[in-house]
């Protein structure tokens, strides 16, 4: 009943180098193509250079491909009621890919494998979650990670024929759901979570069921965390609250000076159990509970109170962010 | 009931044929109507099966326009952010900002329209982009306006300057035409030139005149010492400087003595021989008679108003507008010509009745963005006296709720309305209730925001509403792990009763447990409901059966009876799964547990003997029930033997 007309679309925003500007923010991102996309877009990743995965909540997966020289954006393939109830759609909430293979979750609570290029489905691991799976990400090449609604951390291995998870790893207490979910970029065990109270929950899937520290981010739900991908001492977050956060994390006690703008407040991040084994100097920052031994910064990355923050990304410098109030704030001076 | 200022308009829809009655239904934005089948008179005809949507306000979905209301909420928020307590001083120049970030963005989305205008091939698009900016523009020469008048109501001297600024903004042909007359060969000798010396004059942009005039002087080395008295005359007229140490009566008296010097000019008949130069001596002088002979330069009366106040009386006051306002109307606007609804508008503005221009405004637009967003920053100035409406609140939040109503019927930009109910103290809140309910929650995540505005303002009923539509919605299609999350967040124990009962339905038909992963992991939800933690705890009695823990697992499934978590109906079964601990060689129930266990059988077979002779169920299942019973009464018994004795047996 409602004319809503969703688009996907590319926008560039101007040269990489950016010499002699103090402010990150320069000139408008033009829009170059766009195309028309059914039902709402609720997760989307570049698969390669010109295509581009979409997740929809009609329950259909897409992959639409960017002609870089006609500037213009078409569907090349669409599986359209990858999720779904049997008399009624399920939205895709998450979408993750590792060319040419393409992973899929929904509020129907399937995992749902594809290969780009192949018109049916790979592999289907129905009723994989009694609830919703919100989000999903590689832990390695084999094996994926999906968050849901009743707080669970679920570890899949594709080698496996069983249709259950290898590892179930959730918070004791308080059944939060769980909205996002990201890989430290270099040490796979290394898993960061965004929940619904808004806490940021770092966890080490090798030891445990229990995450390794908790830090109160945010005032509401988080919807994205991201590692930087080239420097994963920077996290970043962000909120139906309104802010994105840039968390810091470094091994030495100075404080680094070079950040810049935004507000700085040093977050103390209560760590659920002492790292076991002592002393060991190549722990990684996020899993060293207490706090004397690394600091935390974090800093807020937008300039006011914004409505909710729906989705981030990042990559180099360059940070881009878009709200419900229908901005797109893009920083090309991250200090990273 | 009032009297209706306006006729209301006539909409025709063509799909309903002539002479049928309509029935209708109001919606939050629209009307919907369809066709009925009745008949004044004779036998009732066939009706067509279409439903027809009116929708009056189409620019909520216009793609550019969306950008106004975006950054304008973001402006109006932060106004309400202001406080209360500073000095009216201090927060003039604050509201007079924000009035222009307002207009910034009228004039942002002005451009942007204007761009697609004229780009775009698609006629329709262009015309209805066309007249999205004209009625953009006439928004913003209004604001602009109550800005100069309202807001910032400079002093005499200082309004007139604005006043300027005001129809300099709004004239923007005239640098078109004079950068079209410089660009040519020779300018002065171009057919317009005289028309942008005049409208420059007009405009009080003599620097710009003297520029021109120049050019007209070289040509003609005869006249030079005419054009040189005219350049003089124009380089000496007084401007007032707000910043600077004249004061007002100084630059009256200053500018009267230059009035004067033009005036000796005039009947000097230095300009006698250049009809052009002698003109705009006249025009200094602010004579009402040339200057109404160059109507098609000055274009609006309110332009004639400015230009007559600039050379007649620059030391204007406030109060003073009116009188000239209506006098110079009614000059312009010749006896045949009616004046436009902005017109109107313009006029009450300077006759300060603020009231009429937001009357007047209202009925003119059909959409209460500009009305609203005025009214309440106006209102923020405190200069609305309070209006008591039929409706019992006041003019600005009438107008607020009116505009974020429409807005919530949006997809998207209901988010916005619900800041602007947040900020209407009388109505604000149980307009947000009611409509708060009504958004299409298609996915999980609208659900949780609308929950999230929900759960901010506490408004627990609601949450409870949705939730249980969340849930409902999950339950029917066996999501029941999402239907307990719902649950959970709106803590509702009676619905988190209904899921339980689900899966144990479910157990008992399949016999065993589905959606493990989620009962295994209940935790602290467990105690949510009675017949929630009674699943929980029956799982584990069957995980400890499995791991061989026979002791505890009898421990517990006693305890399940005895302590009244197990619902009546499921002991059956609970006594069945006892059996085959009773029935293990070693000896698992202690004697008391096993005296326990019988008073429960004893409990259950009672109440089922009262039951059992008023319904009639089929002889198989009676049969299959009593025989269930002796297997167990006789299971009991040969325990209970057993349990004594080694209770008994003292190891010597």
């Amino acid at each position: 009943m409602t004319t809503q007309d969703n688009r996907i679309s590319i926008w560039s925003i101007g040269s990489n180098l950016s010499t002699g500007m103090e402010d990150g923010f320069e000139g408008d991102p033009q829009l170059l193509c766009e195309h028309k996309h059914d039902g709402d877009v609720l997760d989307l990743q570049f698969l390669d250079q010109d295509r581009i995965v979409t997740a929809s909540s009609t329950g259909a997966v897409t992959i639409f491909r960017h002609h870089q020289n006609s500037q213009t954006i078409s569907v090349s393939q669409l599986w359209a009621r990858a999720h779904r109830y049997p008399c009624d759609n399920a939205p895709c909430t998450g979408v993750v890919c590792s060319s040419p293979e393409i992973v899929t979750v929904g509020e129907d609570g399937r995992i749902v494998v594809f290969r780009a290029d192949q018109e049916g489905v790979v592999r289907v691991i129905e009723n994989a979650d009694s609830s919703t799976i919100h989000a999903v990400t590689y832990l390695r090449t084999t094996e994926i990670l999906t968050v849901n609604s009743i707080g669970q951390l679920k570890l899949w291995d594709f080698r496996q024929q069983s249709n259950s998870p290898s590892q179930i790893l959730s918070l004791s207490g308080d059944r939060v759901p769980l909205h996002c979910v990201d890989r430290h970029p270099n040490q796979q065990h290394i898993v960061a979570t965004g929940g619904q109270d808004g806490m940021l929950c770092v966890w080490d899937v090798r030891q445990g069921n229990t995450p390794f520290s908790l830090m109160e981010a945010h005032t509401a739900e988080m919807w994205e965390v991201h590692f930087h991908p080239t420097n994963p001492d920077h996290l970043f977050t962000c909120s139906e609250d309104g802010s994105l956060l840039h968390w810091e994390t470094s091994s030495h006690s100075d404080m680094p000076s070079f950040l810049q703008g935004g507000r700085n407040s040093s977050m103390v991040s209560r760590s659920a159990m002492a790292p076991a084994g002592g002393k060991q100097p190549l722990i990684s920052a996020w899993l060293s509970g207490d706090s004397s031994k690394g600091r935390l910064e974090t800093t807020h990355m937008l300039p006011s109170q914004t409505l909710s923050v729906n989705s981030l990304d990042v990559l180099g410098p360059c940070l881009v962010c878009g709200t419900d109030g229908e901005a797109i704030f893009v920083n090309r001076q991250v200090p990273v | 009931m009032e009297e209706v200022d306006v006729e209301p308009t006539i909409t025709n829809i063509p799909a309903i044929s002539d002479g049928k009655h309509m029935g209708f239904a109001w919606g939050p934005g629209d009307i919907l109507v369809y066709e009925t089948r009745y008949k004044a008179s004779g036998a009732s005809g066939s009706g067509c099966s279409f439903i027809h949507e009116i929708r009056k306000d189409e620019d909520i979905y216009s793609p550019i326009l969306r950008k106004l209301f975006n950054e304008s909420h973001h402006i109006f928020v932060g106004l309400q952010t202001i406080r209360e307590d500073l000095p009216s001083k201090s927060k003039k120049p604050q509201f007079v900002s924000i009035s222009k970030n307002y207009r910034s963005v009228i004039r942002a989305c002005m451009e942007e329209l204007q761009q697609v205008a004229v780009s775009t091939k698609n006629t329709e698009l262009a015309t209805q982009c066309g007249n999205q900016v004209s009625i953009l523009l006439a928004i913003e020469l209004i604001w602009n306006l109550c800005e100069v008048l309202f807001i910032d109501a400079a002093p005499a001297g200082s309004l007139l300057l604005h006043l300027l600024d005001w129809v300099r903004l709004h004239k923007a042909d005239v640098d078109e035409k004079a950068r079209e007359v410089l660009q040519s060969e020779s300018p002065a000798e171009h057919r317009d030139y005289w028309d942008v010396v005049v409208s420059y004059v007009l405009q009080g942009r003599l620097e710009e005149v003297r520029q021109m005039l120049v050019k007209q002087a070289n040509l003609q080395p005869a006249a030079r010492s005419m054009y040189k008295q005219m350049d003089t005359l124009l380089s000496k007229m007084p401007f007032y400087n707000p910043g600077g140490t004249q004061t007002l009566t100084e630059f009256d008296v200053k500018w009267r003595h230059w009035h004067e010097e033009v005036d000796r000019c005039l009947q000097d008949n230095s300009f006698a021989s250049n009809r052009h130069l002698e003109l705009i001596c006249k025009i200094l002088l602010g004579d009402e008679d040339t200057l109404l002979d160059h109507k098609e330069l000055l274009g609006t009366w309110y332009h004639f108003l400015v230009t007559r106040l600039l050379f007649c009386h620059p030391t204007v006051k406030l109060t003073e507008l009116h009188y000239y306002a209506q006098s110079c109307m009614t000059m312009f606007l010749d006896s045949r010509s009616v004046p436009e609804p902005l017109d109107n508008i313009l006029l009450a503005a300077f006759e300060f009745d603020i009231h009429q221009v937001i009357k007047e405004c209202s009925i003119a637009l059909n959409n209460w963005w500009f009305v609203a967003h005025l009214t309440d920053l106006l209102d923020h100035c405190k200069l609305l006296q309070s209006h008591n409406l039929h409706f019992g609140s006041n003019l600005r939040e009438f107008l607020l709720l009116e505009y974020a109503s429409g807005l919530f019927t949006h997809h998207s930009l209901w988010q916005l309305a619900v800041d602007y109910f947040d900020h209407c103290p009388e109505f604000g809140r149980v307009y947000l209730e009611l409509q708060i309910e009504r958004v299409p929650l298609e996915t999980e995540r609208k659900a949780l925001k609308v929950l999230r505005v929900c759960e901010q303002r506490q408004m627990s009923e609601q949450v409870r509403s949705i939730c249980k539509i969340m849930a409902m919605r999950a339950l029917r299609n066996n999501r029941l792990g999402s239907a307990l999350s719902w649950s959970i967040r709106a803590k509702d124990a009676a619905f988190a009763t209904l899921i339980s009962e689900r899966f144990l339905q479910d157990y008992c038909a399949k016999g065993t447990f589905s959606d493990l992963d989620l009962i295994d992991n209940l935790g602290p939800a467990m105690l949510l409901s009675d017949r929630l933690t009674f699943l929980g705890k029956y799982r584990e009695f069957h995980k400890l059966y499995g791991e061989k823990r026979f002791r505890e697992a009898a421990k517990l499934l006693l305890s399940l009876m005895t302590a009244k978590i197990a619902p009546q109906s499921f002991w059956m079964t609970l006594l069945t799964d006892a059996l085959p601990l009773l029935e293990q060689k070693e000896v698992i129930f202690t004697a008391d547990q096993t005296y326990e266990l019988m008073f429960c059988l004893e409990e259950l077979t009672s109440s089922l003997n009262i039951t059992a002779s008023s319904t009639d169920r089929p002889m198989q299942e009676e049969d299959v029930e009593v025989t269930k019973v002796e297997l167990l009464r006789l299971a009991l018994a040969r325990n209970l033997a057993q349990a004594i004795v080694k209770e008994g047996t003292v190891e010597i």
